[in-house]
């Protein structure tokens, strides 16, 4: 057994969902002849051919109306984003019809929209974004964040499979960075269940996505000076695993949140939110956020360093904490 | 003729039709007047809170359109299309008991006036925001291609709408993929208080299509006939395989956008002009000329309209109201 990556993982799982349900397609700008952007999909259009691998014009509102429409009728798309910025061209059609329409009138809508996700790759303003809170206050939506090569697949599995709208952000930083050797099989990662990503006892790092990497490293460091960190790595934001946040914070009565989209309005106010709301008189510390700048996305290196949480950022919290 | 009204046109002798299709046609058309009347009464009586659109003017688009579909095709009405709900077999009493927020109805009070839809009945509900049903009905037309079905999806958008992404977006996707699929613009020359020359510079809606590479095709919207066969062979392209078709329907709004709006906007000599080119009466005329309808049988489709229009209304009207238990609402978010 030989180790993958994290995108391919997310291309294994997307091949072995197209052959195991011919319900499932995949569509997006360049996914076919190209292989994707970021390859996620190279070599389906020679397995699986056209109109099962679909090269479509550059329309993200006909990408997500015709996911819609088709899901509506049964199939089960995989409709790519180039980016997960591009999203705001089809946001219509994601919080206005396939948020409400189960609701409304019923049917079932079960599509995957995939994410190419978050920074440090100096994308800047429009290929860096990480958008997950405009869609994680939408009911009827589910939003999936994979941080692992594990859950890459075992999570793309389960969301091809749900019969929900699922969004499913990719981190570009973790694509080629994380490699794991994966068992043999059909498995899959339940949405809706938080992980303990490391064990610890002095602090806990509710975090998801790219940050989980990161705040792993830190956490080794943090370790020479005997201090203790947990963390919880959420894997979906909705459905939301909230009894594992209290479960930790309970056992540690301190808490960062963590998050690389920016701070206002992320998804870490919800969690903070709930903390307070459920575990107050567990906490031996204020809660504190970490996320990037309220700004756009910069570009140039050193303006997207001062945005993004950096481990220096990192670690004074979660030393801030545990002084506290 | 006012401006911006194109010229009626000739009618087709009726022979070659069978008696009961035409009759059908005519029957769906009051159907829906019927149905529409007994909405707005509904509304002014304080028993409905629903948006009224009415369709009042363009039944015979609606009707005379969808009459050109298989049961098992997919129509996507919008909110001027009661006609196509009735057509395509969505019962009086379904359609009511949404409009009067029943938890046995469609939405179960979730969603008002004509925004729902019934796999069951194979038809496509709109939401507000105009356009949005191009492409998923696009999306409708390529599940059939992708499994091999021949069945075709119709939906409407009007001239206001057609302006929106979503309708280029949608028709350019459509024609790539020569997908089954029929879109009738319903140029009924007003979108709320916005006349079709603050909408587009272009000389009419159906040249659009040529952007598209797809087919076209103008119609009197208010000509049943007309419409129904301009629309079938639409439907047959796109069974064929041959793609999508842009149907630009002529025809006029009869009423204000909204039941709250007196439309003192729309000049009096155009609604004068239409109400000649009323596509109930105009058929009734042809009807009678042809000697398939006298007075008899007219009163006698009517009773039979009025009917039905009383049991839907009184049996909606005995559904059960929604509770609010929050349990429930929030356990249908998710399928």
């Amino acid at each position: 057994m030989s180790a993958i990556t994290y995108i391919e993982a997310i291309r294994e799982a997307m091949y072995e969902e197209l052959h195991r349900d011919p319900d499932v397609y995949c569509l997006g700008e360049d996914i076919g002849t190209y292989g994707g952007a970021f390859r996620a999909t190279a070599g389906f259009l020679e397995e699986f051919g056209r109109p099962r691998i679909l090269d479509t014009p550059l329309s993200e509102i006909a990408i997500m109306g015709a996911s819609i429409g088709s899901a509506m009728l049964g199939m089960r798309p995989i409709a790519e984003m180039q980016f997960a910025d591009f999203v705001a061209n089809g946001f219509n059609m994601l919080v206005n019809f396939a948020a409400k329409v189960h609701y409304r009138w019923g049917p079932s809508c079960p599509m995957v929209v995939r994410l190419p996700t978050g920074g440090g790759t100096r994308g800047g303003p429009f290929h860096a974004t990480n958008p997950e809170a405009w869609f994680t206050r939408v009911p009827g939506l589910k939003v999936v964040c994979p941080a692992t090569v594990y859950d890459a697949k075992g999570l793309m599995k389960a969301a091809v499979r749900d019969d929900n709208p699922v969004l499913y952000f990719e981190h570009k930083y973790l694509y080629r960075r994380l490699k794991d050797e994966l068992p043999q099989g059909d498995w899959i990662v339940p949405l809706g269940e938080a992980r303990v990503a490391r064990e610890g006892r002095d602090v806990s790092v509710i975090t998801y996505g790219s940050m989980v990497y990161h705040a792993g490293l830190v956490a080794e460091t943090l370790a020479a000076d005997g201090i203790d960190v947990e963390i919880i790595d959420l894997r979906s934001l909705i459905p939301l695993d909230e009894e594992a946040i209290l479960e930790s914070v309970r056992k540690t009565n301190r808490v960062v949140v963590l998050h690389e989209d920016t701070k206002t309005g992320g998804f870490g106010g919800e969690i903070s939110a709930r903390i307070a709301e459920f575990a107050f008189e567990h906490l031996d510390a204020p809660i504190r956020r970490v996320a990037s700048l309220d700004t756009p996305v910069p570009h140039a290196p050193q303006l997207e360093d001062a945005f993004m949480p950096m481990p220096a950022d990192i670690e004074a919290a979660i030393r801030a904490t545990v002084t506290y | 003729m006012p401006a911006r009204s194109k010229r009626p046109s000739k009618n087709k002798d009726l022979a070659g039709y069978e008696p009961d299709f035409l009759l059908g046609l005519y029957r769906d058309m009051l159907r829906t007047r019927a149905l529409d009347s007994r909405i707005e009464a509904l509304y002014k009586q304080g028993k409905l809170v629903a948006g009224c659109y009415s369709s009042r003017g363009q039944e015979g688009c609606s009707v005379g359109s969808t009459a050109a579909m298989r049961d098992d095709d997919i129509v996507g009405p919008m909110i001027r299309n009661l006609g196509s709900m009735l057509r395509h077999g969505l019962p009086m009493k379904f359609v009511l008991s949404n409009y009067l927020g029943r938890a046995t109805g469609p939405t179960k009070g979730r969603d008002g006036s004509s925004h729902f839809g019934s796999l069951e009945h194979n038809v496509f509900g709109p939401i507000s925001m105009l356009g949005a049903l191009i492409p998923v009905c696009a999306g409708a037309a390529l599940s059939f291609q992708m499994r091999g079905e021949d069945r075709v999806a119709l939906t409407w958008i009007g001239d206001g709408g057609s302006n929106v992404g979503d309708f280029h977006e949608g028709l350019n996707f459509a024609g790539v993929l020569k997908l089954p699929l029929v879109l009738i613009l319903e140029n009924n020359k007003w979108a709320y208080s916005t006349p079709i020359e603050y909408q587009t510079a272009a000389k009419d809606f159906a040249c659009r299509a040529e952007g598209y590479g797809i087919a076209s095709d103008t119609v009197d919207g208010n000509d049943i006939i007309a419409v129904y066969e301009v629309t079938k062979k639409a439907v047959e392209r796109a069974r064929n395989g041959d793609g999508p078709t842009l149907i630009e329907a002529d025809t006029m709004r009869m009423r204000g956008h909204a039941i709250h709006d007196d439309a003192k906007y729309v000049p009096k000599e155009q609604l004068e002009y239409w109400e000649t080119r009323d596509p109930v009466e105009t058929f009734r005329a042809r009807l009678k000329k042809a000697k398939l309808l006298d007075d008899d049988g007219h009163d006698s489709i009517m009773a039979a309209v009025k009917q039905e229009l009383e049991t839907a209304t009184d049996e909606a009207t005995a559904m059960p109201l929604p509770t609010g238990d929050r349990d429930t609402e929030l356990g249908d978010v998710y399928a």
